[in-house]
Order: C-alpha cells, then sequence, then structure tokens
C-alpha cells in the first residue's frame, strides 16, 4: 500500500500540522512516511501545501505531480490541484470560500464543511482535525488511537491539554463528511 | 542514550547527529533553508549536556574562520550554510583544505547565482567538487538523499575528515534539509579526549612545536606539498568511492543522479519499467571521489546515459569523463528552485532514447 497525499489551503488553516500528525501516525503504525512541505515565500501568508506519503514500502520520491488524495481547502488550490488527482483517486475539499467546485467525473469527490462546522462549534482551533477525521473516515488508512499518539507526539507539551478537543474534532470530521 | 527512531526534518537530524557524533563545536550563521540547524543546536544547548560549543558568530566569514581555529586545535567542528554562505566561506575552506585540517562544511543547496531563491537546486556541484575556492585542492563530498543518511553521514564525515585530515562537505539541498522522514539515530557518543600529534595544544617540552599555515613561500617545497595533497585524493578515490545501485542488472538506459533528483529517479524508474523501459539508477553517494570506475564499466552495457540534476548541468560532465565516449550521455535539469517530477523526468528519457 502506498498513498499519496497532497494537503493545500491557506497559511494558518493548519496544512503543514496535519500532514505532520498523518506523517507521525502513519510512523507509529510501522509504516514509511514522508513529510515534504511547501516552504517558499507561500508560507508568510498566502497558500501553504505539503506532500504526504504513507507506504508499505521504501519512498522513492518524496514530491510528485500526481496523487491519490488531494485534501484542498480553498480556491486556488482547486484550481491548481484538482487536476493533479489520478483518475481512480479521491478530492475531500472545504465548502467555505469555493466558488468553483470540483468538477471531474473520474475521481471520487467528498465535501466537508469544516470551516462551517468548527465555527458552529466555537472548535476553530482544531479545525484542520474535522478535515483529519473526513479523511480518514473515507481512506481507511490511520487508526484513530495512533493518530491520537500522533498528536501527543507533534504537539509540544503545553497544547496536549487540547488533544480531547482534538480527538472531538476528528470524531465530528467522520460525520460530517459525504460523498459529492 | 538507546539508538532512537524520530520523525524529524533532515536539518533538524543533521543538528541531532552532530550532537551524537560526539562533535565539539558548531560555528554558524542562519541562512534559509538550513536555519533549522543552528536554531535545533541552540534549543538543544549541548554544551550542558555533552560540552559540544554551539555559537551564531557574527558573520559566514567569522564562522568558518572559528571552524578553522577549532580544527586547528584538533577538535571535531563544523559549519553549515547555503549557497551564498557557503560562497562566502571559501576563503576559509582552502585555507582549511591547504592547512590540512578536519572539519565538516553542510551546504543545504538553494538555487543561485547570487542570493537567487529559497528553494531546492543542485546548482552548486561544481563549487563542491572541483575545489570551490583557490588552489589546487578538493573536499571529500558526500550527498544524502534521506533524511536518514543526513544524520548518518555526519558521523561518517567526521570520521573520513580525521582520517585524511581534509575538509569534508555533506552536500544536500533545500528539499532534504526541509522535508521530514523516518530517522534512526545512533546512541550519544562521548567526545574524544585524544590529543593528537599534529595539532595546536600548547607546546610541551616534549615535543617540537607544530605549525599550522597554509603558505610557503618556498615554491619547491609548495610544490611537494601539493604533490602529497594530490596522492591524497588519489587514495580517497582508491578506497572511497560510494554509490548506490537500482535495477542495473538488466538496464539498458541508466539514470545518474545524487540527492533529491536520486529520489525522483527511483520513481522515474518505476514508471519508465512499466511502460517497458529497462531503466536503471547509479546514485553516487560521495561526489568527490566519483564513482568514475563504475559508471565506465556500466558504459559497456547500456545504450545510454541521462544525468539528472537540478541544475543547468554540472555532474554530467563527470558522467562524460567517466564513461569516456563509450555510451550516449545526456543531462536533464530543472533550475530556479523548480524541482522536476518524476513524469517529467521519464518524458525526457524517452525523448532521450528517440536520439
Amino acid at each position: 500500500m502506498t498513498e499519496e497525499i497532497i494537503i493545500a489551503g491557506f497559511g494558518g488553516q493548519g496544512v503543514l500540522s496535519m500532514g505532520k500528525i498523518m506523517a507521525y501516525s502513519g510512523m507509529m503504525q510501522d509504516m514509511e512516511v514522508s513529510w515534504m512541505p511547501s516552504y517558499g515565500p507561500e508560507m508568510r501568508g498566502g497558500t501553504a501545501n505539503v506532500n504526504v506519503i504513507l507506504s508499505d514500502e521504501r519512498i522513492s520520491s518524496p514530491i510528485l505531480r500526481s496523487f491519490d488524495t488531494a485534501i484542498i481547502l480553498n480556491q486556488q488550490s482547486m484550481d491548481k490541484f484538482e487536476h493533479s488527482v489520478k483518475p481512480g483517486g479521491t478530492l475531500i475539499y472545504d465548502g467555505n470560500g469555493i466558488t468553483r467546485h470540483p468538477e471531474r467525473k473520474d475521481i471520487t469527490v467528498y465535501r466537508i464543511d469544516a470551516a462551517e462546522e468548527a465555527s458552529k462549534l466555537k472548535m476553530q482551533k482544531v479545525f484542520n482535525m474535522f478535515v483529519m477525521g473526513g479523511f480518514m473516515k473515507v481512506k481507511h488508512i490511520l487508526k484513530t488511537e495512533y493518530v491520537i499518539k500522533g498528536l501527543k507526539k507533534s504537539l509540544p507539551d503545553r497544547y496536549h491539554h487540547l488533544i480531547p478537543m482534538n480527538e472531538e474534532a476528528i470524531k465530528r470530521g467522520m460525520e460530517i463528511i459525504r460523498e459529492v | 542514550m538507546e539508538k532512537e527512531l524520530r520523525l524529524m526534518k533532515g536539518n533538524e537530524a543533521i543538528a541531532e547527529a552532530a550532537i551524537r557524533a560526539g562533535a565539539d563545536g558548531y560555528f554558524g550563521y542562519p541562512i534559509t533553508p538550513q536555519s533549522e540547524i543552528l536554531e535545533y543546536l541552540m534549543e538543544a544547548n549541548p554544551e550542558t549536556t555533552t560540552g559540544m560549543v554551539v555559537l551564531q558568530a557574527e558573520s559566514e566569514v567569522a564562522a568558518i574562520n572559528m571552524v578553522y581555529g577549532g580544527a586547528a586545535c584538533g577538535k571535531k567542528v563544523m559549519t553549515s550554510s547555503s549557497s551564498p554562505g557557503i560562497s562566502l566561506k571559501q576563503e576559509g575552506i582552502t585555507y582549511i583544505a591547504g592547512a590540512e585540517l578536519p572539519c565538516l562544511i553542510v551546504n543545504v543547496v538553494r538555487g543561485g547565482p547570487g542570493l537567487g531563491t529559497i528553494q531546492p537546486a543542485q546548482s552548486d556541484y561544481f563549487q563542491a567538487t572541483k575545489g570551490g575556492g583557490h588552489g589546487d585542492y578538493h573536499l571529500l563530498v558526500l550527498a544524502p538523499s534521506s533524511v536518514q543518511e543526513m544524520a548518518d553521514f555526519v558521523e561518517l564525515s567526521f570520521d573520513l575528515a580525521f582520517k585524511y585530515r581534509n575538509p569534508v562537505m555533506i552536500l544536500s539541498d533545500g528539499a532534504i534539509g526541509q522535508m521530514m522522514e523516518k530517522v534512526w539515530l545512533k546512541p550519544q557518543k562521548k567526545r574524544s579526549e585524544e590529543i593528537l600529534p599534529w595539532a595546536t595544544t600548547g607546546k610541551p617540552a616534549s615535543r617540537e612545536r607544530n605549525i599550522i599555515t597554509s603558505l610557503d613561500l618556498d615554491s619547491e617545497r609548495q610544490e611537494k606539498f601539493n604533490l602529497k595533497l594530490i596522492a591524497k585524493y588519489r587514495e580517497m578515490e582508491e578506497k572511497e568511492v560510494r554509490y548506490e545501485e537500482f535495477m542495473t542488472d538488466d538496464a539498458e538506459y541508466l539514470f545518474v543522479a545524487y540527492g533529491t533528483s536520486a529520489r525522483l529517479c527511483q520513481k522515474a524508474l518505476q514508471l519508465a519499467r512499466a511502460e517497458g523501459i529497462k531503466a536503471g539508477l547509479l546514485r553516487p553517494i560521495t561526489l568527490f571521489p566519483y564513482p568514475k570506475k563504475r559508471l565506465n564499466e556500466l558504459a559497456d552495457r547500456v545504450k545510454g546515459m541521462l544525468a539528472v540534476e537540478m541544475s543547468a548541468g554540472q555532474m554530467v560532465e563527470d558522467v562524460m569523463l567517466s564513461v569516456n565516449g563509450k555510451t550516449r550521455v545526456s543531462h536533464y535539469g530543472r533550475m530556479g528552485g523548480m524541482i522536476p517530477t518524476p513524469e517529467e523526468v521519464v518524458e525526457n528519457l524517452k525523448t532521450f532514447i528517440k536520439g
């Protein structure tokens, strides 16, 4: 099994940290993992993206052009990466701020209104974990217990009190994702 | 401290590996995309645990001369920077090579020339492998292509630097520096307390004074010294060549690529094989000394070699020298911080095959 993922959105949406938690979780499930961020000027505001690979085998290229799964969190990223999903692949997107919805018919498209739900529950801080829950629901690769372990590893100690909130967000994310 | 599995950036892996290898000192100045090395060391504050000194110098020029000083005392010292900063260090590096001192220099390459860009590139190959500063000298150059190798090559670099009394460079790039992968870290080594016979440690009555300099105004003596250096480089070519091969047994076409490009080519290889093209890959691990002999052998068996680099074509010259006209050689590369995709590499291989 090799899952090649891109997560793309605005800086500040937790794109890089979601990828990091995926990588940590995969590592704890004894997978080979890689996490390759965009670290250019876009990091200083604007768009951010990260390539994450989870695999049972040695990972070849950590940098990719086509993906099994694209997780898209803003319009710019939709424009840039909708066409990077492999035929038969998966696209997950948050409908918030999207003016042009995905048009491809050869992939499975899921929508998760995570920003709206996070705002409703006053849990904006863990917005990215709603999305993570959605990903976990549709792609059975990462197990919740390892994602929680991954969170513990990747979050500094001072944020560990937020772990239950993250867990709640993951559960809710699993409930609200739906196939388009 | 036991062997330990962690998820780390390449830059962080270098820093942690330096502490664990028992390094005595790090002297650096921040620059993207390698600032995490200095940041990690500052936060780890190894002076309180192993006694390793970590210092942010006032400039790159100061940092390399601190390395020169530390190395002259026989200490395990290192610096790191990225392309423009490495250019600033070149005067110090040639002096260190001329004074036959061991040290580790890490270059996490970004696109150039000039200040260029902060994105990954491999455009410092000539500078790293052909000297860099003035005079006839070489660094021993290691090219990691994973975070694990970023960690492993630190201790290896120190071992080689002291074995040959020669500066060693780890030539990485922004992609490997910034990406995270699993890394097995070795247990903590103690810092060495050995006093080396050539080091300037204060002259006791029991020995002659040690002089460390790169200056000799007597041309005959200087030429003898040049010949001695060259003999040292020849010995490295005999003993220290390292490379890795992928599917070369039945390969008709060979990618030659190091570092990040070698990772891309591993994927390109799979894609090409899926289309029925018998591709293989030779990944040089040492860039100086270069795996000339092995490439020359492979040249008898393949129909062509494609050097893939994130540069305008630098390493390809060493491929050509290695095969010496025995087979077709071409180059594919991107520049300015652009990273070729594996698909792009396969397309270029197909064009190359057509001739």
